[in-house]
């Protein structure tokens, strides 16, 4: 099977809590709290599509789009 | 159908506080439930009352939310009914074993078809932080300022005394095994036992010192070990994880249906 292509973080701003649990534990530290304490893809091209981030977010605010 | 579709997306953002495992949890039970391709219409959600239990307001199921320690009672009502649905049931610590603690025990001894999820963040969360009794020694809570002295249930241990016939661990780290423990549990015909455990960093962590739900999740990873490793025969404190007890016995609501059958003979 090919590996996943990232196409977008999809991240709902508005159910996002900023706990940085995906920020923490993404293996390519690829996320990041913003100023509003919310998760934004810092740096999508280093992104391995594992959805580590989209599994443990408690609050069901990160997806992981594919190509 | 999607994460998405399983959900009533008009009561997001949930009411869990930033971190809650919780949400992990409900996180993990929709990919289970995605996985196997369930209809909603063919799963049932019973729960009690905390933190815990406002799960049952947040998936796209048949619902109940019940009273205190009392979900395993109607969701034996439920069962017995409508045999054919799949029923869950989440609990917190306190609702499962405190207050509910009789009920777990009865609904284990019946083998009754459904699947209990202890959601055990060793608190009661909703009610400001008591210990519960699952907090174990040492654990500071509002009601044990000066360390709790009450000795802890083991889940597992207590699960498989009971009589029920799927017992699994896991913790909100291990966000796969969530999923495939859940999975496996309901589609196990008996007592499914899935003890999860889940981190309350505004009662538990702030008062243990705990760190924030990063910090909590990584403990986690730290104090837990798959089932029979050579970690654990190194330092017998660790937690094990996994699936303890997988066997097949008579189930409850079929040996129901077997006496109605005789009886119906005359
Ligand atoms: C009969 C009854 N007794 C006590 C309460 C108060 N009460 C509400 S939730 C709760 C405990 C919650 O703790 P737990 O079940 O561990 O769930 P959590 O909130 O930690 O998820 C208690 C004692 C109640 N609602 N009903
Ligand atoms: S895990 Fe979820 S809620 Fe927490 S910061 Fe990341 S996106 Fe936000
Ligand atoms: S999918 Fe994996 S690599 Fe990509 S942002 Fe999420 S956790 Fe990081
Ligand atoms: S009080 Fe604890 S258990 Fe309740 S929502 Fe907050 S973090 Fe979760």
């Amino acid at each position: 099977m090919a590996k996943p292509k990232l196409k977008q973080h999809l991240i709902k701003r508005s159910w996002c809590k900023g706990c940085g649990i995906c920020v923490e534990f993404c293996p390519k530290h690829v996320l990041e709290l913003d100023a509003l304490d919310k998760a934004i893809a810092a740096r999508p091209e280093d992104c391995i599509c594992c959805r580590l981030c989209e599994l443990r977010c408690p609050d069901l605010a990160i997806e992981i789009e594919t190509e | 159908m999607a994460v998405k579709d399983y959900i009533r997306e008009r009561f997001f953002p949930h009411l869990w506080c930033p971190g809650c495992g919780h949400g992990i949890v409900l996180n993990g039970l929709l990919r289970a439930i995605e996985k196997l391709g369930l209809s909603k219409n063919e799963i049932v959600m019973v729960t009690g009352i905390g933190c815990s239990a406002r799960i049952a307001g947040y998936v796209d199921f048949h619902t109940l939310h019940t009273i205190h320690g009392r979900a395993l009672a109607f969701a034996t009502g439920v069962k017995l009914s409508r045999p054919e649905l799949k029923v869950i049931v989440p609990m917190g610590d306190g609702d499962a074993l405190a207050i509910g603690g009789n009920h777990f025990i009865h609904a284990a001894r019946r083998n009754i078809d459904m699947t209990a999820i202890v959601m055990n963040n060793r608190i009661y969360g909703m009610t400001g932080g008591q210990f519960s009794p699952l907090s174990g020694c040492g654990v500071i809570a509002t009601t044990s300022p000066y360390a709790n002295i009450d000795n802890d249930f083991d889940v597992v241990e207590l699960s498989k005394a009971a009589g029920a016939t799927f017992v699994a661990r896991t913790t909100t780290y291990h966000v796969k095994e969530i999923s495939d423990f859940i999975r496996k549990a309901i589609l196990h015909e008996g007592f499914s036992v899935v003890e999860i455990l889940t981190q309350c960093p505004t009662y538990f962590g702030r008062k243990n010192k705990e760190g924030e739900a990063a910090d909590m999740l990584r403990r986690y990873k730290e104090i837990t070990t798959p089932i029979g490793s050579d970690a654990k025969k190194e330092n017998p404190d660790l937690i094990e994880r996994g699936i303890f007890l997988q066997k097949e016995n008579p189930e409850y609501c079929s040996e129901y249906n077997a006496i109605i059958q005789q009886a119906m003979k005359g």
